[in-house]
C-alpha cells in the first residue's frame, strides 16, 4: 500500500502508520490521542486515586469486567434480536457474552449429558452422536464472522451507530468437528444433494443447506472463543458454516437428514428470500458478500481538529479481505487503510486510517474489496442491480460526517 | 461418492497426522471411518423426522377442511394473528395482497408497495404451511396440535387466500397438489457467477 499520500489532497489529509510510527511518534503523539474527546471528562474532574498503598482484590474463579466498561448488546422490544456494540470493541473477535442474537423461539434450556444429534437420511448407517461423542472427533479451530442476512439500516438517522446500523455480525473463533467426517462416517450415499438442518428450539428451526458446504468447510460447533458455545449461540452444538448467512448456521442442533432435494422450509421460502426487480425472488442466497464499517469515531463521539485513527472492520463471505479504501469526497477519490492483524479468509478484518480532520465539515467512508476482486457496492449500485424493496443481503457502502464543531454522525443516505 | 471423499481429504487435511503415529489417517483415500457414534433406531428417527417436503414426503395421515379448521384458528391463532389473517403487533399477515403485487417487476422502484408477503401472496408451497404450523406453532404452546388439526388449520389459511375452497380436504395427497401463487417466482442464487454486486 502507498505510503504517501495521494496528490490530490484536500483539507482533510491522509498520513499512514508506517510515516506516523517511524519517526514521527513522539511529535504527533500527542495530537492523536488528543483526537476524541468525550470519554476524557470525568478524568479533567478530579485526580485519579492513587491504588499503589493499598493491596488490590483478590484472585476469582470466574472474572469480571473493568466497572466501567459499557459495551452491551441492543436488544429489540420484543427481545428476539441484540445487536453487538461494534463501536465498542476493538480487535477482531466479539467476546460471547456481547455476541448478537437472533431467536425464533427463545433460547432452550439444553441438559448436554442428554443432548444428542441424529444423522439419517440418505446414509448407510443412520447415527446418533453425543456431545461426548462429537468432541472425540478430529476438531477444527478457526475464526471467522456470522453475520444475519438481514443486517442493514435503511434510511437510518444520523444519530446511528455501528450497533444500529449492522449489530448482526459478530466473530468468535469456533471449535468443532467437519460436518464432512460425520457424514463419511454415516455413509452418506452418492445421490445426496440437500441436507436439511433442524434445530431443538420451539420452532425447531430448519434449514436446507447443499451438500457441497458439508465438504467445504461446514462444521459442527461446540466451542465458541475457547469455552463451550453459550446458550444463546446454540449450546452445546449448533452447524457454523463460514461466511453464509447467519439463520443457516442452525443452532441447538438435533437432526440432520441427507436428501436429494430441498425442503423448502418457511425460512427459506417465505423468510431470507430477496425480491428482485425483475419480479422473481432469490433464493438459498447464503453467501454474505464483502463489506466495511466504520467503528471510531462515531455518533455521539467529538472530535478536534487533527490528526485521529478512524477505524472499522471489514469481512467477506467469499475469502478474504483484500483491501479497504477510504473517501473524504463521497467516492470520487480513494485512499488505503491498512489492514492490521491476521487477514482471515470469512472474517471480520481491522483496518485504521489515518485521517486529519481541517475543522471544517467532512465526511468519510470506507468500501472493502475480497481477495476474489468483488468490490463493496454503494446503495445505488444495490439498487440497480436488484431493485429497492428487499431488505435481506444489503452491504452497502456507508460513513460518517464530520460536522464543523466537531461532531460526528453516521452519514445518512436516503434508501432508492 | 468420490467427490465426497475428495472433499473429506481436503477438510481433514487441515490437521493431518504423521505416517507412523498410529493415528487414524485423516487424509488418506478411502478414509476409515472412526466408529464414533452408535447406530440410530428406526423409533429414534420416527421420533424427530418431522419434516414435510414439496412432493408430501414426511406428511402424516389425519385430513381437515377450512370449516374444521375455523375452530382450531379461533382457539390458537386469532389472539396473534386477527380474525381475518389480517396480522396484529405480535403476529404476521397470513391472509391478503396478491403475487401478482408482490413479484412485480420494478426496475429500481419500490416494489411490492400494495402487496404484502402474506401465505398467499408470498409462499411457494403449501406443504411448507403444514411444516411450519407443526413446527413452530401455536406460539404459545408448539407442537401441540395433531396432525388432522394442522391439515385444518392449512385448509382454513389456504382457504381464507382463495387458494382452496370451503370444503376441500387437505390431507397427504392433496396438500401437495395445491398450487401457490407463488410457485414459480423464486429463483436459484446466482450471485457466485458475477464478480460484481448482482
Amino acid at each position: 500500500m502507498s505510503s504517501q499520500p495521494d496528490s490530490n489532497d484536500t483539507a482533510a489529509d491522509a498520513i499512514s502508520r508506517r510515516d506516523l510510527f517511524a519517526g514521527a511518534a513522539g511529535a504527533l503523539g500527542a495530537a492523536v490521542i488528543a483526537g476524541v474527546t468525550h470519554t476524557e471528562t470525568s478524568a479533567q474532574q478530579a485526580p485519579a486515586p492513587d491504588t499503589t498503598h493499598q493491596q488490590g482484590a483478590f484472585a476469582s474463579d470466574l472474572g469480571t469486567r473493568a466497572p466501567s466498561v459499557a459495551a452491551r448488546r441492543r436488544v429489540n422490544p420484543a427481545r428476539q434480536v441484540s445487536r453487538t456494540p461494534l463501536q465498542d470493541l476493538d480487535g477482531s473477535i466479539t467476546p460471547s457474552d456481547l455476541h448478537f442474537e437472533r431467536h425464533h423461539a427463545g433460547i432452550p434450556a439444553i441438559d448436554p449429558v442428554k443432548y444428542t444429534l441424529l444423522i439419517h437420511g440418505l446414509v448407510a448407517k443412520p447415527l446418533v452422536l453425543t456431545l461426548a461423542d462429537l468432541r472425540r472427533y478430529p476438531s477444527v479451530t478457526r475464526i471467522a464472522f456470522l453475520e444475519c442476512s438481514g443486517n442493514f439500516a435503511r434510511n437510518a438517522a444520523e444519530t446511528t451507530r455501528p450497533q444500529e446500523l449492522c449489530g448482526l455480525t459478530s466473530q468468535s473463533e469456533w471449535t468443532g468437528v467437519p460436518l464432512a467426517l460425520l457424514l463419511r462416517e454415516a455413509g452418506i450415499r452418492s445421490e445426496a444433494k440437500w441436507l436439511l438442518a433442524e434445530g431443538q428450539d420451539a420452532a425447531v428451526m430448519a434449514r436446507s443447506i447443499p451438500v457441497e458446504k458439508a465438504f467445504d468447510d461446514a462444521l459442527i460447533a461446540y466451542a465458541q472463543n475457547g469455552e463451550p458455545l453459550r446458550p444463546a449461540q446454540g449450546f452445546p452444538a449448533r452447524l457454523f458454516l463460514p461466511g453464509w448467512e447467519g439463520n443457516a448456521n442452525v443452532k441447538w442442533l438435533r437432526r440432520i437428514e441427507v436428501g436429494d432435494q430441498a425442503y423448502m422450509t418457511r425460512d427459506e421460502t417465505s423468510k431470507y428470500t430477496e425480491s428482485l426487480k425483475d419480479g422473481t425472488a432469490r433464493q438459498f442466497s447464503f453467501i454474505m458478500d464483502a463489506r466495511s464499517v466504520i467503528t471510531a469515531p462515531n455518533y455521539p463521539d467529538k472530535i478536534q481538529p487533527g490528526w485521529l485513527e478512524v477505524r472499522g472492520i471489514a469481512w467477506s463471505g467469499r475469502g478474504k479481505i483484500a483491501r479497504v479504501d477510504m473517501s473524504a469526497d463521497g467516492g470520487k477519490s480513494w485512499k488505503p487503510a491498512q489492514l492490521q492483524g491476521a487477514v482471515l479468509p470469512k472474517a471480520h478484518t481491522r483496518f485504521a486510517y489515518m485521517f486529519q480532520w481541517s475543522g471544517e465539515e467532512a465526511e468519510l467512508i470506507s468500501r472493502a474489496t475480497d481477495e476474489t476482486g468483488y468490490i463493496q457496492p454503494t446503495q445505488h449500485q444495490l439498487v440497480e442491480a436488484r431493485g429497492a424493496s428487499t431488505g435481506y443481503h444489503l452491504n452497502p457502502i456507508t460513513g460518517i460526517r464530520i460536522k464543523s464543531d466537531g461532531s460526528v454522525v453516521y452519514r445518512q443516505e436516503t434508501w432508492a | 461418492m468420490k467427490r465426497f471423499i475428495v472433499g473429506l481429504a481436503l477438510v481433514a487435511g487441515c490437521s493431518s497426522t504423521s505416517q507412523d503415529s498410529g493415528q487414524p489417517a485423516r487424509s488418506s483415500d478411502p478414509v476409515p471411518t472412526l466408529g464414533i457414534g452408535r447406530a440410530a433406531t428406526l423409533q429414534e428417527i420416527a421420533a424427530l423426522d418431522i419434516d414435510v417436503r414439496p412432493d408430501g414426503a414426511g406428511l402424516p395421515e389425519g385430513s381437515g377442511t377450512a370449516v374444521t379448521g375455523r375452530a382450531v384458528y379461533a382457539a390458537h391463532c386469532v389472539s396473534c394473528h386477527g380474525p381475518e389473517g389480517q396480522g396484529t403487533p405480535t403476529g404476521e399477515q397470513l391472509v391478503g395482497g396478491s403475487a401478482s403485487e408482490v413479484f412485480v417487476a420494478s426496475g429500481t422502484e419500490r416494489s411490492g408497495r400494495g402487496g404484502r408477503k402474506t401465505v398467499g401472496s408470498y409462499w411457494p408451497y403449501a406443504t411448507t404451511l403444514y411444516d411450519y404450523t407443526n413446527r413452530a406453532m401455536p406460539f404459545d404452546k408448539p407442537g401441540s396440535l395433531t396432525p388432522s388439526e394442522v391439515y385444518a388449520v392449512t385448509a382454513f389459511v389456504l382457504w381464507k387466500n382463495g387458494i382452496i375452497g370451503e370444503n376441500d380436504s387437505m390431507n397427504r395427497a392433496t396438500l401437495p397438489a395445491v398450487r401457490m401463487p407463488a410457485r414459480d417466482k423464486f429463483v436459484p442464487d446466482d450471485r457466485l457467477r458475477f464478480r460484481q454486486v448482482r
